[in-house]
């Protein structure tokens, strides 16, 4: 194979969701012959945003809650990356809630990997805006008190044109996953759900075993309707896969200079060609 | 010839566009003009005025003596006849006031007849350039260049209608004129464009939004990207990330939007990723006045974000100096691998100044790009340690096999999270490093005035325009006094200051500010003293007259 990622040594706790949700990405890029140079990964602060340090891509790891920001600002820099933004349900969806609703409005061509452990890991265990209401955690003593966050009902109000979930703990299904929404065009919402084996006593491997069930071959993914009713499902199982996909324009093609021009970054950068605009000022 | 026309009016009765009218007839008849707005932060009523002074000299100030009050209402009257000079005339509407101090007109009156009472303004810019002696073809010449062509008609006939109104006074020569009419917004803005800046991205905040807007104008020609994000915290973040895939970018607000940058301000400095971002200053605290100035964010420039990290802060004194600063900045910035920030003032932004055009084939483009050649090591390090500090900076996807990581954690040559204690000394110590040659590119504040003066002004920023005009007036007048006006600012620079302080026997601190902010940094750095300062918070800039008058009293 040509197309190879390195990989480096994580310091994830050992069973953690994160090292078959690595492997899944590496496995995506390598099968999508995404060459490392050309794959930007952009992640916040947390334990899942530590990704860029243990696979040889480029990456950006900024600040808590703020990844999808300078995903969206690499990428329109620059068309020809592939920018996947990984970060935790904490960075996501509590820190990053803001950045999260407009960058499903904005609709930029990029790929979002939400690593859901529905706790606070690297922090020691608080609620996360996914934490089951009434759970018991290291900080919240008597349980969660908040309504836990629906993401995926979240982005389809959005308008997101892309919205699926994942379970680390089958590999195969999520590098599918990972391939759809990496190659789909505009804004992908991959919600993950990963097991913490420290902080998350309640959503173990075997409870999202027995709280997952797979979408049928025959669901049709265009029915936006339906698709929110199945991103609302939740006590009585929890669906796998795609759950929303349909074309949309996206942000990027909207600016003609883009997509029909050289990426931004190789642009000739000539003082004189604004020169022109003194004449405003006569 | 130095004549002021203060037009006053509240918020929505169109004094801009009379005042935008005016000042170019002006400038177009050859004079220099300088245009001082005072606005309210509101859409409708309110009282709002404008200030246009002109000369056959170069003016850098408003002044505070008026020579005619062009009134939209009563209030205009009241709130400014005190400032009229002894000759100083009152033009307005006959239904405003008939009182028999003022010229009043049938401005409303002629418009009706022209069956379009918006167009009474016009009615009295006619009666006014009579008046001054400003021919009627120029009139309507830049009628029809400013305005939408369906309006046009019925104002050329309402200027020419109000050109009968009133006698001529004066009789003034046409001047040549090749100047540019520009504020400091536009200037800034301009110098981005010219400096191939690719991405900017903000959010609205008086005043600083007629960057982004102008930017916006002509971002499709300049294949610019100009994006609104949902917030200043986004914004800072987006441009960053623009900025590490290689394209130059900037993002810019006033103090609560820059507030809320700093996080990632702090950030820039870690990943050690150019960026330029501008705060266009207003009187605060928190939302203090949205249209006023004030020169209250120094500090809180030099110092906001956590951590230690270099950056490098210039003050704007003027739009002339906004445009090659601006351009500069983003040469610094890529160099240096540091944040830029230029302060600019909500005075700055909004005056209107004619001025010599901008010289753009000074502009040069300095990106310090690593490429092939530089990357020596099998795997890139991306934070090579070096002499100087400076690693070679490789942007992403351009070379088959290396990537390039930035991270905001303490990290070793990688760009890797490291813990290990030397490493973080090291890398403390190489980002810190970088300081040593930015030192020698600062630039020392300018200096106006006499050699060695006995008095010497210190201020910064947009204070400029104002502290000039005072120091040649005082100049003339036989006093011995220059001023330095610092734009470079962080690293402050002291050379000068200490060359010429060392000599003068008073040092005087000129800010808008209430504590000093500029004085607090040269007692920081230097051994000298100000002996006295001129410190102004209202909201309101400082005139030159109001410098003459205060230093007066002082000296
Ligand atoms: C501005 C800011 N606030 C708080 C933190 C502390 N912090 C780091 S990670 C984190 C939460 C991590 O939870 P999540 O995003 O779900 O990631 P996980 O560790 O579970 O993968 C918090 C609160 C921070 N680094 N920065
Ligand atoms: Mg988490």
């Amino acid at each position: 194979m040509t197309c190879e990622y390195k990989l480096y040594n994580p310091t994830w706790c050992p069973g953690c969701g994160n090292y078959m949700i690595r492997d899944a990405l590496k496995q995506a890029l390598e099968e999508l012959d995404i060459e490392p140079h050309n794959a930007v990964i952009v992640t916040g602060i947390g334990q899942a945003a530590k990704m860029p340090h243990y696979i040889g891509a480029n990456g950006f790891n900024g600040l808590h809650g703020r990844a999808l920001p300078p995903g969206i600002g690499v990428k329109l820099a620059n068309k020809e990356l592939t920018v996947i933004v990984e970060s935790g349900d904490g960075d996501t969806y509590g820190e990053g809630g803001n950045h999260f609703i407009h960058a499903i409005r904005r609709n930029v061509n990029i790929a979002h990997f939400v690593h859901d452990n529905q706790i606070y890991g690297l922090t020691k265990g608080q609620g996360s805006p996914t934490t089951a209401r009434g759970q018991k955690t290291t900080l919240q003593f008597d349980g969660v008190k908040l309504e836990p966050v629906k993401p995926l009902a979240l982005s389809l109000t959005m308008g997101a044109g892309f919205v699926a979930r994942g379970f680390s703990g089958d590999k195969a299904h999520l590098v599918n996953l990972m391939k759809e929404a990496i190659t789909y065009n505009g804004y992908a919402h991959l919600d993950i759900f990963q097991p913490c084996v420290v902080w998350n006593k309640i959503n173990t491997f075997r409870w999202y075993k027995d709280h997952t069930y797979y979408l049928p071959d025959y669901y049709d993914y265009t029915d936006y309707e339906n698709a929110y009713k199945k991103a609302l499902e939740w006590d009585d199982g929890i669906p796998l896969g795609i759950l929303y996909k349909v074309e949309k324009d996206t942000y990027d093609d909207s600016f003609d200079f883009i997509k029909n021009g050289e990426p931004l970054v190789d642009a000739e950068l000539n003082p004189m060609d604004a020169e022109k605009y003194m004449k405003e000022f006569y | 010839m130095d004549y002021t026309i203060l037009i006053g009016g509240a918020a929505g009765q169109g004094i801009d566009t009379t005042v935008g009218l005016l000042e170019r007839i002006i400038k177009r008849y050859g004079y220099h003009v300088f245009t001082y707005k005072n606005f309210m932060s509101m859409v409708r009523g309110g009282h709002n005025f404008m200030q246009i002074r002109f000369s056959d000299k170069p003016v850098t100030s408003y002044s505070t003596k008026l020579d005619m009050i062009y009134a939209f209402n009563q209030e205009s009257v009241e709130f400014h006849k005190d400032r009229l000079k002894e000759d100083g005339v009152v033009i307005l509407d006959k239904n405003i006031s008939t009182d028999e101090d003022y010229i009043y007109l049938p401005l409303v009156e002629t418009a009706k007849s022209l069956n379009n009472d918006k167009v009474a303004s016009s009615v009295g810019l006619g009666a006014i350039l009579n008046y001054l002696g400003l021919p009627l073809e120029l009139g309507k010449k830049v009628l029809e260049d400013e305005l939408a062509p369906k309006i046009f008609e019925v104002n050329r006939q309402a200027l020419e209608r109000g050109y009968e109104l009133l006698e001529r006074k004066y009789n003034i020569d046409k001047r040549e004129d090749n100047n540019i009419l520009i504020n400091g917004n536009q200037a800034l803005a301009l110098g981005a464009i010219a400096a191939g800046c690719k991405y900017y991205c903000g959010y609205p905040m008086t005043p600083s939004s007629s960057v982004m807007t102008y930017i916006a104008k002509h971002a499709n020609e300049m294949r610019i990207v100009v994006d609104q994000i949902e917030d200043e915290v986004g914004a800072l973040n987006m441009a960053l990330g623009a900025s590490y895939a290689g394209v130059r970018a900037m993002t810019g607000s006033s103090g609560g939007g820059f507030a809320l940058m700093v996080e990632a301000l702090s950030l820039a400095g870690i990943i050690e990723t150019p960026i330029v971002v501008f705060n266009a200053q207003r009187t605060g605290p928190a939302t203090g006045f949205a249209t006023r100035t004030e020169q209250a964010d120094l500090r809180f420039m030099i110092h906001a974000g956590h951590g230690e990290f270099l950056r490098m802060v210039i003050a704007l004194r003027s739009p002339e100096d906004a445009f090659y600063q601006t351009a500069r900045a983003f040469n610094l910035a890529d160099k240096y691998q540091i944040p830029v920030l230029l302060m600019t003032e909500e005075y700055l932004t909004n005056y209107n100044i004619t001025h010599e055009p901008f010289d753009f084939s000074k502009i040069t483009i300095e990106r310090h790009l690593a490429t092939e050649s530089d990357v020596t090591e099998e795997r890139y390090k991306r934070y090579k340690f070096t002499e100087n500090g400076i690693s070679p900076r490789l942007i992403p996807g351009q070379i088959k096999g290396q990537v390039v990581l930035v991270d905001s954690h303490e990290h070793n040559e990688y760009g890797n999270i490291d813990e290990d204690a030397d490493n973080r000394v090291k890398m403390v110590d190489k980002r810190a490093r970088k300081i040593d040659s930015l030192k020698e590119e600062i630039q020392e504040p300018w200096f106006i005035g006499s050699d060695s003066p006995e008095n010497l002004i210190v201020c910064w920023g947009a204070t400029y325009g104002a502290v000039k005009e005072a120091v040649n007036r005082l100049n003339e007048k036989g006093l011995s006094i220059g001023a330095l006006i610092y734009g470079d600012i962080w690293p402050f620079p002291t050379n000068k200051l200490n060359e010429l302080g060392r000599n003068a026997k008073r040092i005087i601190d000129i800010e808008h500010n209430s504590t000093g902010q500029l004085e607090s940094l040269i007692k920081e750095f230097t051994d000298l003293k100000c002996t006295d300062r001129i410190l102004k918070y209202d909201g309101r800039p400082l005139s030159g007259d109001e410098i003459v008058q205060r230093l007066d009293l002082l000296i």
